[in-house]
């Protein structure tokens, strides 16, 4: 129907718009515009699936479909706002990247088929109960393990906490030890750092916690690309005033942002922070009564300790014959370390043999145990205290030396001195800010302890604008530590039972050790896990089921599952959301493993790389594999997306948020929720006649769980509960100090009890940070206890009044006899300060009033850890594994107990003066971009983010372009020992050549997301990366290598390895390089 | 007045403020939240090919009918501070948009009627109207609007006007995750871009300026404008845009001038030639 | 002004172009300017001759003129994106747009051009038809002249640089082109207002453009240079030579004529796409949007600065 009085020439004169552009003009379609948001049928509470900014979001749904995701303007942490991939996630999750059925690939088959979803279920179960039954191992070397190391899974970090949780459920009662997540890989250094110093091993601080922060050091950390919206809160106190320090290899946009960029060396850090160590305490610039009070510089050492000033880079202790050490003279004189988390036996103490099974990860939440009597000199003069010790230690880490080591001019290393002193005291505080470029090095739990020691020194720990923000990874992977999919936790830090002491619920809880702290209660939070997970089985004379726990017996991370499968120890593989091929080190290996299995399941969105590689990885296109031989049974399932599950992320604030569904998935897309609680139910099922003592725990798991929706969904919300824990009368607990070791309580994960107090899901909170204070403690829930920043007791003095008043956060407030300000007090509330316990005190009540890190046993932050470490009670620089560089600090070149995989696969490179090391002449680090997500599989795929940053490259420098010729957006190929990869070359004076010992070293970046499935495409950067790892926590070290480079396409089929190996040729590598001091 | 104010006092509704942008370079981490925001929101298709360009860290190039914002990358080197300092760099970061301009050409050579000024006092095309003329492309001083070849229609940035019918602010200005680009009245966002360049002036950032902001510039103000680091044109931007329209009028002066003279020629022509 | 420099110092995003390239084919939008140009010159010979009793020119220059009109509307309307839409082109009438107010003078002059046509050959309505030829002439004025505006009316350099004289040159153009192919079509005879008509636009239409080239605006270098310079310099070749022709041996030689003719007519088409080309190349290079604008700048900062009394100090 037109109507001739709509024609816009006649309403430009009847309605006053004489010259057509305006209103006259309009179209009936503009009139009646409407955004689709205003017209959605509902809005859904979510959280971005991305990385541990964890911002939260609002899906739009109509018609039973996502239709738009915007971030949500009433989170206290990103304020409404999204960073590209955030706000690509419509595209993630409804776009046409996913898969929608689940595929099979038969042994030696060369294509995928069809499989529905119900029989794919099936055959997983089938050969879970198989290869479990045929792999089973009740002993090991004589000890009783009760477990199969036939299994594996790995992948966490983007799951929910709730998927984790059922997840190492499950395994766990089938025996399966072999369950890894990212975190190994990203920040496991962080927690065993963060908790030997403070005694948790989360971020002791919050995003928004920033703003209050008078200088801001970013180091080992592209804040700005990897954590864009947190990003924000560092602007924020940009425009206050603070100072913005950025040190990094190169200059990122984070640096561009920066007030000062310092570049250094990568792999150097460690001198750098010690360099700032010995500056404040030889310019008197520490905060001497936070000092003095809150840490333990004035705990005296015992005698027989040996710094590494007096053995040339070693600390007393070390074995040669195994390259470890024996840790008990690092011990407080008068004291020995306790088994507070479970070890009793003497020789299996903690920093010894235990480092094998990455002991230090216990320690995200409890510190070390330490027990006995020690003394402290509170004037800080006797020579064997802590803080004699560490003045000498650091004594020789003068600019100089900063200058030689890292290659930072001696005016900018000031300059950063200058700024950490002048914003640290009682008026002003200073954060740090770190993540993986620090974490993932031989040397990674020591880069953490550097900062943590710096920041005691400077007392900026537990104050707001303070602290070290650890930036973590993947939106849960803070979640799948703290409720862990890794080989050697169980939920909340509890130890994963070790076979050569851990034999009964006594000996694990270690009753007589742990007196001092919270540890006390460890027999609680066991206990109420067992009942959880085994429920009215699980009874005080059967020791509550502790016995149905698989034991470890040494490293099962990671990479030592690889090793497994190479050997055909490891026969089937979970991957549930990670990309190995891709994302882990030396991925050649990995696939090779791989390779290996007689089966592997692969649950993600697209077809990964590491789903992929029998038909199409790197080995069939060099004819090292062919896919007819390779023998391994693939299964494909189509994961579901964050919008289609309800469950809970945990950030990088510590903070649980809790998502909703919003549509249910489609096709043959379903939860890992899903998944996991039918594959258990089939298993049970097939077992369910079994007489066998083997399959009792399985049989006797509590693993009924409501469902809802239409497609026997689980319902999170009763997994959540089951974490949360209940009491007697199964009514949901509301905080940790409730927990029983008397059977009388359940509990899945002791530190996030209290996520549902009251029975309200409090996670899923959401008042607008609008109507709260900073804390926004009404916004989801963090662990411990909703307490935001950790450890803020010592917000206030000894007496319990703010440092100052510009600084205060938390106080006594003596009159009303309780702690108060803007969070949850990190201390017993009623305590007062001047409460100082008597001689006999025992668990928490052997804590003083002026003891601010409450998880610790003796209340003090660790300038010198005692026990809890591997690799030594002081962070000591030495050279990563591949260096141009020898250490100009001591004889020890490398770190001496580093963690090495020997396997032809996995060549190291000669370091140093040794020869052979000019033919990888440069330092190569790696990292990540805005655009792009870690292995790829959430952006390469994406059309929008795919266009912003289309293909894999490299970064250099013009004199090292000028040097290698090679051109702007032309062809390099680079080498290494393990792999030659193609990129190409960004020519770039962000890229820096440094002055290092006098020489001039070139460092070469390169972004690793890339693979080559997806839109955008590139050759993996790990298959340059060897695995050489932190003894700690076995974290690889894929920061700082050396790598040749030079012009045009790398070479194509047997001319690829071939090239690889006449590099190995030239620089004489065999078995043995690398691996000096290190016994095999 | 003008001929592109011809017949309308003012931009804008009665009653309705104008809405802006102001795009506070300085704030810019060059995430690309506001590419994707905008291509999510509007449902744009990518660019293809998918190439690396070798321009530092920008890939899509520039603004065209697909990409209604853009980020630009430029590496500059910083001359040492002090002799024996070292070298310095800077990156600047800039998302462009279309400038909503005041005086828009484009608006004013369009057609069809299918650009129009908004209540809101944005510029937008209706895309049930365009026939794909392309006049707006060739009018446009900052190259904004463009033509998708396989759909003939031009296409640029909306301000989201969906969005702010319902009282929502634009895709791209929400996602921003420092608040570089600032939504909001115009009028008040050049008083908070007034202050803000004082402000950077004050702590040394004397490159600090304003681009577009001045109603008496060559397309009397942008209704998106800037805070630069450093000259329009390293940018990409024009240093100094007109509003072709502005000549519109002496060019139908002329046009006139020429059609009359060559009616009076062709009489001429004939002049005494009757047969 | 004084010529510039060759190569100017200037900073650019990457040397990548600031403006968009016109989506426009040459074939279509110099066609139809072309062919614009010719129907309206044809349809003011044909007014002429039908009052000056010149029925052979009257009849060619009609029916050319709408021939003319018609490729020139399919031409516009080819060039649409969405060519099923070309009627929205009526929805407005805007006095800003060059395109609206051309759409208006077209469907003026074309139903003008074609009745007049129409009552030629069928020999109805003689006086309506003559009439409507009148009125085709009169409209068709700016049919020939518009087309200036239409293209000065951008942000294309080297167009809107152009924007006083490109009226006369396209005026003088299209003179030439539809004296020129009426010279070539109609017997020598009736034929010497055409021939006229075709030298006078030669003329006009090289001295305006030797006026366009030399304004002194850095564009013009893409009318000297590169594509566009080589076709206006064919274009004044032919035209140059063609009106030469004409007027020497036109009224002679039905061949001088015809060969003449066609040479102006190529003349100014040659024109239309050497102005066209001239302007996509200023588009694509920065140059042309920075260093012009970047003098203005500096030029009015530095009258600030005196103003202020800051140079001298400076
Ligand atoms: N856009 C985006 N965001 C992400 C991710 C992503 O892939 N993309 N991944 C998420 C995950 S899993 C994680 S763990 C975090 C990681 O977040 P970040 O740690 O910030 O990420 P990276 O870019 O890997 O590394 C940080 C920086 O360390 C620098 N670096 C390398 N070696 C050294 C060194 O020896 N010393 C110092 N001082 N610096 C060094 C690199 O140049 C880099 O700038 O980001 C999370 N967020
Ligand atoms: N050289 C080098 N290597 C590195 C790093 C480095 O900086 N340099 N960083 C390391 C770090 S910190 C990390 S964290 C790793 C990351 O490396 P990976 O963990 O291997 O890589 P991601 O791509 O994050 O893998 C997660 C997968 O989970 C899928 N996924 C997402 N959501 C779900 C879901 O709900 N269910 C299921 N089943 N799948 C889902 C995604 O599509 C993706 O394929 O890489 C490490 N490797
Ligand atoms: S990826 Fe991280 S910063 Fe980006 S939107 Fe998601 S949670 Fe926020
Ligand atoms: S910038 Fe260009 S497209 Fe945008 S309003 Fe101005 S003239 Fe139109
Ligand atoms: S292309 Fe569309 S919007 Fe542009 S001028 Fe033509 S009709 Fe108007
Ligand atoms: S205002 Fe809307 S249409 Fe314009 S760039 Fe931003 S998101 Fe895109
Ligand atoms: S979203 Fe904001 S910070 Fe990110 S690139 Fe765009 S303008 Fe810059
Ligand atoms: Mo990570």
């Amino acid at each position: 129907m037109v109507n001739p009085l709509q024609w816009p020439v006649l309403r430009q004169l009847l309605e006053n718009d004489p010259t057509g552009r305006h209103h006259a003009v309009k179209s009936p379609a503009t009139e009646n515009l409407t955004p689709r948001t205003a017209t959605a049928d509902h809005v859904v509470p979510s959280v971005c699936p991305y990385c541990a900014v964890g911002c939260a979001q609002r899906v739009y749904v109509k018609d039973g479909t996502v239709i738009q995701i915007e971030g949500d303007p009433d989170s206290p942490i990103s304020r409404g706002r999204l960073c590209p991939k955030g706000s690509a996630s419509l595209q993630l999750t409804t776009g046409d990247s996913r898969e929608k059925y689940v595929l099979y690939r038969r042994p030696h088959g060369t294509d995928w088929e069809r499989l529905d979803l119900e029989t794919a279920m099936d055959m997983v179960a089938q050969r879970v109960v198989d290869t479990r039954r045929k792999t089973w191992e009740w002993e090991s070397g004589g000890l009783r393990t009760r477990r199969s190391m036939g299994i594996a899974s790995l992948g966490g970090a983007t799951l929910d906490n709730e998927e984790n949780y059922l997840i190492k459920k499950l395994f766990t009662s089938l025996g399966i030890v072999q369950v890894e997540n990212q975190a190994r890989v990203c920040h496991s250094s962080t927690v065993a750092g963060l908790g030997t110093s403070f005694g948790r091993g989360g971020s002791t601080t919050y995003l928004q916690d920033l703003q209050r922060a008078d200088c801001i050091l970013i180091q080992g950390s592209n804040f700005a690309e990897a954590h864009p919206v947190g990003f924000q809160w560092v602007l924020e106190a940009k425009e206050r005033g603070a100072k913005i320090i950025h040190v990094d290899p190169r200059f990122s946009r984070t640096s561009a942002m920066a007030d000062t960029f310092v570049p250094i060396r990568a792999g150097t850090d460690i001198a750098f922070l010690g360099g700032l160590v010995n500056w404040v305490i030889g310019h008197d610039a520490y905060f001497h009564d936070y000092v003095v009070n809150y840490t333990n510089a004035a705990t005296i050492l015992g005698k027989d300790f040996r710094d590494t000033e007096d053995l040339d880079g070693l600390f007393s202790g070390f074995n040669r014959d195994d390259s470890s050490y024996e840790t008990e003279s690092w011990q407080y004189e008068g004291g020995f370390a306790a088994a507070s988390s479970g070890e009793r036996d003497a020789d299996e103490q903690e920093g010894s043999r235990l480092g094998e099974s990455s002991h230090a990860q216990s320690h995200g939440s409890g510190g070390p145990g330490v027990a006995g009597k020690w003394h402290r000199d509170e004037t800080l003069q006797d020579p064997r205290c802590v803080f004699q010790v560490l003045r000498r230690h650091y004594s020789r880490y003068t600019p100089e030396m900063v200058e030689e080591v890292c290659g930072v001019p001696q005016a900018l290393f000031e300059e950063v001195a200058e700024a950490l002193t002048s914003n640290s005291g009682r008026d002003r505080t200073t954060a740090f800010a770190y993540a993986v470029g620090w974490t993932q090095h031989t040397t990674g739990t020591q880069y953490i302890r550097a900062a943590s020691v710096l920041q005691l020194l400077l007392g900026n720990i537990g104050r707001p604008g303070g602290g070290i923000m650890a930036l973590r990874g993947h939106a849960s992977i803070q979640g799948s530590s703290d409720i862990p999919t890794l080989f050697d936790l169980l939920p909340g830090y509890l130890p994963m039972p070790h076979a050569k002491q851990h034999l009964d619920l006594a000996g694990y809880v270690g009753a007589d050790s742990a007196k001092q702290g919270f540890w006390a209660n460890m027999s609680a939070y066991t206990v109420s896990l067992l009942k959880a997970w085994w429920g009215d089985a699980a009874t005080a004379s059967n020791d509550y089921c502790f016995d149905y726990l698989p034991r470890i017996t040494g490293s099962h991370s990671t990479y030592d599952t690889v090793m497994a499968q190479l050997e055909g120890i490891c026969k089937g593989y979970f991957l549930m959301g990670e990309n190995p091929a891709v994302g882990s080190a030396n991925t050649h290996l990995q696939r090779a493993g791989m390779a290996n299995l007689d089966w592997l399941v692969v649950r993600d969105f697209s077809l990964i790389e590491s789903a992929t590689w029998w038909k199409d990885g790197p080995e069939i296109a060099t004819g090292q594999m062919r896919t007819e031989d390779i023998g391994t049974e693939v299964f494909f399932f189509p994961a579901a997306a964050h919008t289609e599950k309800a469950g809970s992320f945990t950030n990088t604030n510590r903070l649980v948020q809790w998502r909703e569904q919003a549509v249910e998935p489609g096709a043959e897309r379903r939860s890992d929720l899903w998944f996991i609680w039918h594959l258990g139910n089939r298993i049970r099922k097939l077992l369910a006649d079994s007489r066998d003592d083997v399959d009792r725990p399985i049989l006797d798991l509590t693993w009924d769980y409501p469902t809802i929706g239409t497609q026997d969904e689980p319902d999170a919300d009763a997994v959540f509960a089951e974490i949360n824990g209940r009491g007697p009368d199964g009514n949901p607990l509301s905080a940790y100090t409730q927990l029983k070791d008397d059977g009388s309580t359940s509990c899945g994960c002791w530190i996030y009890c209290g996520c549902r107090a009251d029975g309200v899901n409090q996670a899923a909170r959401r008042k607008p940070h609008t109507e709260q204070d900073i804390s926004s403690r009404e916004w989801g829930w963090a662990w411990p206890a909703n307490r935001r920043e950790l450890y803020n007791r010592a917000s206030a003095d000894p007496e319990g009044r703010p440092w100052s008043e510009r600084k205060k956060l938390i106080w006594w407030d003596a009159d009303a006899g309780t702690w108060t300000g803007d969070d949850v007090p990190d201390c017993e509330p009623a305590k007062p300060p001047s409460y100082r316990p008597a001689e006999d005190a025992t668990g928490t009540d052997a804590l003083s009033g002026i003891d601010p890190f409450i998880m610790q046993s003796d209340g003090k932050g660790w300038l010198f850890t005692p026990a809890g470490l591997t690799d030594g009670p002081l962070p000591t620089h030495y050279e990563p594994q591949e260096s141009p560089f020898d250490n100009a600090l001591y004889g020890q070149n490398r770190n001496p107990v580093r963690k090495l995989l020997k396997h032809d696969g996995n060549r190291y490179q000669p370091s140093g003066r040794e020869p052979g090391a000019e033919v990888y002449p440069f330092v190569l680090t790696t990292y990540r971009l805005t655009e792009h997500f870690t292995a790829g599989a959430m952006t390469r795929w994406l059309p929008y983010l795919a266009e912003l940053q289309p293909e894999s490259f490299c970064e250099v420098s013009p004199e090292l372009a000028a040097e290698r010729g090679l051109t702007n957006n032309g062809w390099a190929t680079l080498v290494s020992a393990r792999g030659a990869i193609e990129a190409r070359v960004l020519v770039t004076g962000r890229m820096k050549p440094l002055t290092v010992q006098g020489r001039t070293v070139h460092q070469i970046g390169m972004p690793y997301h890339w693979g080559p499935n997806g839109l955008s495409r590139g050759d993996a950067m790990n298959e340059l990366s060897s695995i050489a790892m932190d003894p700690n926590v076995h974290i690889q070290e894929v920061k700082a290598l050396t790598v040749d480079i030079r012009p045009g396409r790398r070479p194509q089929g047997p001319a690829l390895p071939s090239l690889v190996a006449e590099y190995r040729q030239r620089a004489g590598i065999d078995e043995h390089t690398g691996q000096e001091g290190i016994k095999a | 007045m003008s001929v592109t104010q011809l017949g309308m006092p003012a931009i804008g509704a009665p009653g309705e403020a104008r809405k802006g942008f102001f795009t506070d370079t300085s704030l810019c981490i060059g995430c690309k939240a506001c590419e994707v925001a905008c291509k999510e929101w509007n449902s744009l298709p990518a660019e293809r090919p998918l190439q690396l360009t070798g321009e530092s860290f920008d890939n899509t190039s520039r603004l065209s009918a697909d990409t209604w914002r853009h980020v630009a990358f430029i590496e500059k080197k910083v001359p040492a501070p002090a002799a024996g300092g070292t070298e310095g760099i800077k990156w600047l970061m800039s998302s462009d948009v279309c400038k909503h301009c005041t005086n828009a050409a484009c608006l004013d050579v369009c057609p069809t009627g299918a650009l129009f000024r908004t209540e809101h006092g944005t510029v937008v095309v209706q895309q049930d109207i365009c026939n794909g003329c392309g006049y707006c492309v060739s009018a446009c001083p900052y190259g904004v609007i463009d033509q998708r070849p396989d759909d003939g229609r031009a296409f640029k940035c909306t301000m989201c006007y969906d969005r702010l019918g319902v009282g929502e602010e634009p895709a791209c200005a929400k996602a921003c995750p420092t608040q570089s680009i600032q939504y909001g009245e115009l009028d008040e966002l050049r008083e908070r871009a007034d202050a803000r360049v004082a402000e950077l002036h004050e702590r040394g950032v004397d490159e600090a300026r304003l681009y577009g902001r001045d109603p008496d510039g060559g397309v009397g103000g942008d209704g998106a404008f800037f805070l630069l680091l450093d000259e329009p044109e390293t940018y990409g931007l024009p240093p100094d845009p007109v509003v072709t329209t502005r000549d519109l009028p002496a060019m139908w002066r002329r046009a006139a001038g020429a059609a009359a003279g060559l009616l009076a020629g062709a009489a001429v022509v004939f002049w005494g030639a009757r047969k | 002004m004084s010529r510039r420099r060759e190569r100017e110092e200037f900073t650019s995003y990457y040397g990548r172009p600031i403006l968009k390239e016109p989506t426009w084919e040459a074939a279509d939008i110099a066609g139809y300017i072309f062919a614009g140009g010719v129907a309206a010159a044809s349809s003011m010979l044909a007014a002429g001759a039908q009052y000056t009793g010149r029925p052979a020119l009257e009849r060619r220059a009609k029916l050319t003129a709408l021939t003319a009109i018609s490729v020139s509307a399919a031409a516009l309307v080819h060039d649409l994106g969405r060519p099923e839409r070309f009627l929205n082109m009526l929805r407005v009438a805007k006095p800003t747009s060059p395109m609206s107010m051309g759409s208006w003078i077209l469907s003026v002059y074309g139903p003008l051009a074609g009745a007049s046509a129409a009552a030629n050959i069928t020999g109805l309505f003689p006086a309506a038809g003559r009439a409507c030829g009148l009125g085709a002439a009169v409209s068709g004025s700016a049919v020939a002249t518009y087309t200036a505006v239409l293209l000065a009316d951008t942000a294309v350099p080297t167009w809107h640089d152009a924007h006083e004289i490109l009226p006369f040159v396209f005026a003088g153009s299209a003179a030439a082109a539809g004296g020129g192919i009426a010279a070539a079509l109609a017997p020598v005879p009736e034929a010497g207002p055409a021939r006229r008509m075709a030298v006078a636009g030669a003329l006009l239409e090289t001295v305006a453009s030797l006026r366009m080239e030399r304004s002194g605006h850095l564009s013009t270098e893409t009318l000297r240079e590169g594509r566009g310079g080589t076709l206006m310099r064919l274009s004044k070749a032919f035209s140059i030579g063609g009106a030469v022709g004409l007027a020497l041996g036109g009224h002679r030689s039905r061949t001088v004529s015809v060969v003449g003719g066609l040479a102006v007519a190529a003349g100014s088409a040659l024109l239309r796409f050497g102005v066209f080309e001239a302007g996509k190349a200023s588009t694509r290079d920065p140059k042309y949007v920075v260093v012009p604008q970047r003098e203005r700048l500096n030029a009015a900062e530095a009258v600030r600065r005196e103003a202020a009394g800051i140079d001298a100090a400076a």
